[in-house]
């Protein structure tokens, strides 16, 4: 079967959410041919790391102005013609803004229900996809002939590199000209893209203000190399920008170490975290919520044990 | 201009839900049911845009069986003018809400939708883009703020890693994310109000749509669940379990 993976990108580099797209459509087994769709202006250097993901048969590349900013309404039409055009029988695209953006437009052109945020493939058409905030967990069944899905990125590996696929160079499509990015402002930081992180280091109401969680949280997020995360309470109460938020309508991660600090825990926040791997929880309320998912709880002021944690590491490093 | 607002009737967001025991599905009877929060937001912003002398008339859908009516009221009381219910009792997937949409949008021609982004039962996150694709407009989803400048629309929307705006040609579809706007609540004189406004009930059957579902949702587990670890008795400790029993730091 072929299987075309939208890549995510910005002309120069592809999203991390792409890799684990080829990751997840290697699961349709070993009959697979994997396409990746590299859609954009003077976005040759994007389309070459496409074709050196291992498990890339080609890649497809689509150069033009009015896929520049890839309005998703130019985006959509170009892969249901390609879908038709190509014969792919799935399409992927990670479950990030981007991809639930545009899977459900392509979908619908094809006149094709399409599957969000699937966590498991057990073949063509058998999915696992959370619902109710993650609160249960549906095995779905397609016999739709094109099967569009967005695939949650914590769980599938992403693909590594090694691979050596040829670029495939097709004509645009018709430029729709219906929307027009006026501008985006993307938060510039040194530290780890939370999504990807090893490390997510995440602090809540408790923390007080923004002034707090930056002088609390900063220096414990240096020391080990972590990613700054928030829960809804505190990105509501404007501590952080709301692409901090961790939680079912933020951002899921799953990383090697969680440290959730003031956080009490709402069925919301654990829906984004719960899939860690070591979830440390610091929270002066014992009967938090957040205790009941984590691996290692501190009762304690956290103004008092952060600082000291920072300096425990730092000693014992 | 018109704006027409879908709403769904959802599980209330603070009830936890079970999963029956047959597993067929999730324990609905006796459960309350509230609007969808992102719907609930996506009505705030039309009436408001009918509060700026943008919108003329704002319309509440909602697709779904009779019980439906009380979420088209809660719009109402909101401040929609109308409500329009395509009633079925039959089980509906996004696709078939987005072309019993289409068929309403054609009869109403309104110039804006704007739908949650998501609803909070199925998180499926998928009619309005499939609105806006089989209506040929043009999306933005995910909205924080959104400006009506004559025939176009300047949409804020919540992207990874930041903020996004875009410009459209109306007709289009928005889709509202949680920082749009904080929605009223319905006073109680608005909720009497709302009790006289105009809602019609169309068959969904009347609108010649293939409803039928497409997907099989066959067998529905609770998530495996975390046990909860230890408390540790201060930072020393929690530093020695973190790099010699969990090797993570």
């Amino acid at each position: 079967m072929k299987v075309l993976v939208i890549a995510e990108h910005d002309n120069t580099k592809i999203a991390g959410a792409t890799l684990n797209a080829v990751g997840a459509a290697q699961q349709f087994g070993a009959e697979v041919q994997v396409q990746v769709l590299v859609a954009g202006c003077d976005s040759a250097a994007a389309a070459n790391e496409a074709a050196a993901l291992a498990g890339v048969a080609q890649v497809v590349s689509v150069n033009a102005p009015h896929y520049r900013d890839q309005p998703v309404e130019n985006l959509a039409l170009l892969v249901a013609g390609l879908v038709r055009s190509d014969g792919f029988t799935a399409v992927l695209a990670g479950g990030t803004s981007f991809g639930k953006n545009l899977a459900p437009r392509i979908a619908a052109l094809l006149d094709v229900a399409p599957v969000s945020d699937v966590v498991s493939i057990a073949g063509v058409g058998r999915y696992v996809r959370p619902i109710y905030a993650g609160n249960v967990m549906v095995s779905v069944e397609s016999d739709e002939p094109v099967q569009v899905l967005t695939v949650r990125t914590t769980a599938f590996a992403a693909a590594s590199g090694g691979g050596a696929a040829g670029v495939r160079d097709v004509a645009a499509g018709e430029d729709l000209a219906v929307s027009r990015l006026v501008g985006r402002e993307i938060a510039k930081s040194e530290r780890p893209e939370l999504a990807g992180a090893r490390i997510v280091v995440s602090g809540g109401r408790g923390l007080g203000s923004g002034d707090k969680y930056r002088e609390v949280l900063e220096p414990l997020a240096d020391r080990l190399g972590a990613a700054l995360g928030a829960s809804r309470a505190a990105v509501d109460a404007g501590f952080v920008p709301n692409d901090y938020q961790v939680g079912q309508t933020g951002k899921i991660v799953a990383p090697d170490l969680y440290v959730a600090v003031g956080i009490s825990g709402a069925i919301q926040h654990l829906a984004g975290m719960k899939d860690s791997k070591v979830i440390v929880a610091v929270n002066k309320d014992p009967d938090a919520p957040i205790f009941q998912v984590a691996d290692f709880g501190l009762v304690g002021d956290l103004f008092e044990t952060i600082p000291q944690l920072v300096e425990g590491l730092g000693a014992n490093q | 201009m018109k704006i027409l607002v879908p709403v769904k009737r959802v599980v209330d967001y603070n009830v936890k839900v079970r999963v029956k025991s047959d597993r067929s599905g999730v324990e609905l009877s006796g459960v309350k049911m509230a609007i969808n929060p992102f719907d609930e937001i996506s009505v705030e912003e039309a009436v408001r845009l009918k509060e700026a002398g943008i919108a003329t008339e704002v319309i509440a859908v909602s697709c779904g069986s009779t019980a439906s009516q009380e979420t088209l009221r809660t719009a109402l009381a909101m401040g929609a003018d109308r409500a329009i219910l395509v009633e079925t009792d039959a089980e509906l997937q996004p696709l078939a809400v987005g072309k019993l949409l289409k068929a309403v949008a054609e009869r109403e021609n309104p110039q804006l939708v704007i739908c949650g982004k998501q609803a909070i039962d199925d998180d499926a996150n998928q009619t309005g883009q499939i609105l806006a694709a089989l209506m040929g407009w043009g999306q933005a989803t995910f909205a924080s703020k959104v400006v009506v400048e004559g025939e176009t629309l300047r949409v804020t929307r919540e992207i990874d890693g930041g903020l996004e705006t875009l410009e459209l040609k109306l007709p289009a579809v928005v889709t509202s994310d949680l920082r749009l706007n904080e929605p009223r609540y319905a006073t109680l004189p608005n909720i009497m109000k709302a009790k006289k406004k105009p809602l019609d009930v169309i068959p969904a059957a009347e609108l010649g749509v293939d409803v039928a579902p497409r997907l099989r949702h066959t067998l529905h587990a609770e998530p495996p669940s975390r046990k909860a670890g230890i408390k540790v008795a201060d930072v020393a400790d929690l530093i020695a379990k973190l790099k010699n029993d969990a090797k993570v730091i």
